[in-house]
């Protein structure tokens, strides 16, 4: 379990995150979403041991990343949104470097570039941007690792690619992993994102799962107007609105549409997700 | 799977293996897939999946044999028909004759 409490960084006089608290449990594949410079990747960089954090603390599993203990880093991967074109053969850098995560397992690797349609025996510094990353993001799977942090997979792949990496989350992790990826492709991961955390400038306005979201809050996507709506959205086929939930029917949650809910409302949603 | 419908997913998912039960193409006491895999399947987190397996299982409309995995309950098929007409005569009904209201449509210009 990871436990952020009352976390804070800044960039020199910037300050980024400010009383960020919050727990994240195991076995679920959390989506952190929030505007540009908010500080997903900050926050990201600070769970996985990369920056200290300048207030607060992070707890994982008794660990704090920032001691970087080498029984810590062996459990855990960070994949960064920049992914290094190596001038190796993918399979080489595999076999040289998966030594590092004493889980690392070859034979997913190669099966999950396979799930990609990517050719092992290519060198990585010849491979197009979305070749690369479907690269890293099978070297990070296979590592078994019980914390994998991923900042925007799913830039840069084609479209097949997306659902294939969908395929590859759900099906390449195991059951008492916890994946923390943070996206501004909500569409693309709409169905595997399970919690959802959306961080505000300094703050935590969500941290909830899908279905306290759709016990809580109701989209309708029907055409008709309704009154006292917190949100409304056009689309091609009508529209879609949020409106606090009174019944006990669980509609199908539209996060592009919660995550301007919880824009437009944040004192609101924070305190009807108050745990 | 498309996922279009307004309902949520794990429902949709729940009426997606309804659907195969009553085309036949789900038998008493064939297997399901397990969670994670039907997750892989149709790219859906498996925690979803696992509520709609939950809900099914609740329903008697499957039964899970503990270490091996989830499969079709004997009489799921009564079940879901006898649920299916039900959700059709108190739902989609009402929706159909809305619409034939508004397209000024009587009964029997339909049905025959």
């Amino acid at each position: 379990m990871i436990e952020i409490n009352d976390l804070g960084f800044s960039y020199g006089q910037n300050p980024v995150l400010k009383n960020i608290s919050m727990k994240l449990e195991e076995g679920k594949i959390y989506g952190l979403l929030g505007e540009n410079g908010v500080g997903k990747t900050t926050l990201l960089t600070l769970l996985c041991g990369l920056k200290k954090p300048q207030k607060g603390c992070i707890d994982i599993d008794g660990y704090n990343p920032y001691d970087r203990k080498p029984s810590f880093l062996a459990n855990q991967y960070y994949l960064s949104d920049e992914v290094a074109a190596v001038n190796m053969k993918a399979i080489d850098y595999a076999r040289n470097y998966g030594k590092f995560w004493e889980k690392f397992d070859m034979g997913k690797f190669l099966e999950i570039m396979k799930v990609f349609e990517n050719d092992p025996e290519q060198k990585m510094n010849r491979m197009s941007c979305g070749q690369l990353k479907k690269t890293w993001i099978s070297f990070a799977l296979a590592c078994n690792t019980r914390y994998i942090f991923m900042d925007e997979p799913t830039n840069g792949l084609d479209i097949p690619s997306k659902a294939q990496f969908r395929k590859a989350v759900t099906k390449y992790t195991s059951e008492d992993s916890t994946l923390v990826i943070s996206t501004h492709q909500v569409r693309d991961l709409e169905n595997i994102i399970d919690p959802i955390i959306i961080l505000d400038r300094q703050d935590v306005l969500l941290n909830a799962t899908v279905e306290e979201i759709s016990e809580k809050l109701y989209f309708d996507y029907s055409n008709e107007k309704i009154e006292g709506a917190l949100y409304s959205e056009m689309t091609p086929g009508g529209c879609v609105q949020v409106l606090i939930n009174t019944g006990s029917e669980e509609s199908k949650v539209n996060i592009e549409a919660l995550f301007n809910t919880v824009h437009l409302h944040k004192e609101l949603v924070k305190g009807m997700f108050a745990k | 799977m498309d996922f279009n419908s307004n309902k949520s997913i794990y429902l949709q998912i729940c009426d997606s293996i309804c659907e195969k039960i009553m085309s036949g193409e789900l038998g008493p006491d064939s297997r399901i897939p397990s969670v994670r895999d039907y997750g892989a399947e149709i790219g859906v987190n498996p925690n979803t999946v696992m509520r709609s397996y939950e809900k099914l299982t609740n329903d008697g409309i499957i039964y899970n044999k503990r270490g091996i995995g989830y499969f079709i309950s004997p009489d799921a098929k009564d079940i879901v028909l006898q649920r299916s007409r039900k959700e059709f005569l108190e739902e989609e009904v009402p929706r159909i004759i809305k619409k034939m209201k508004l397209l000024g449509l009587v009964p029997s210009e339909i049905f025959s």
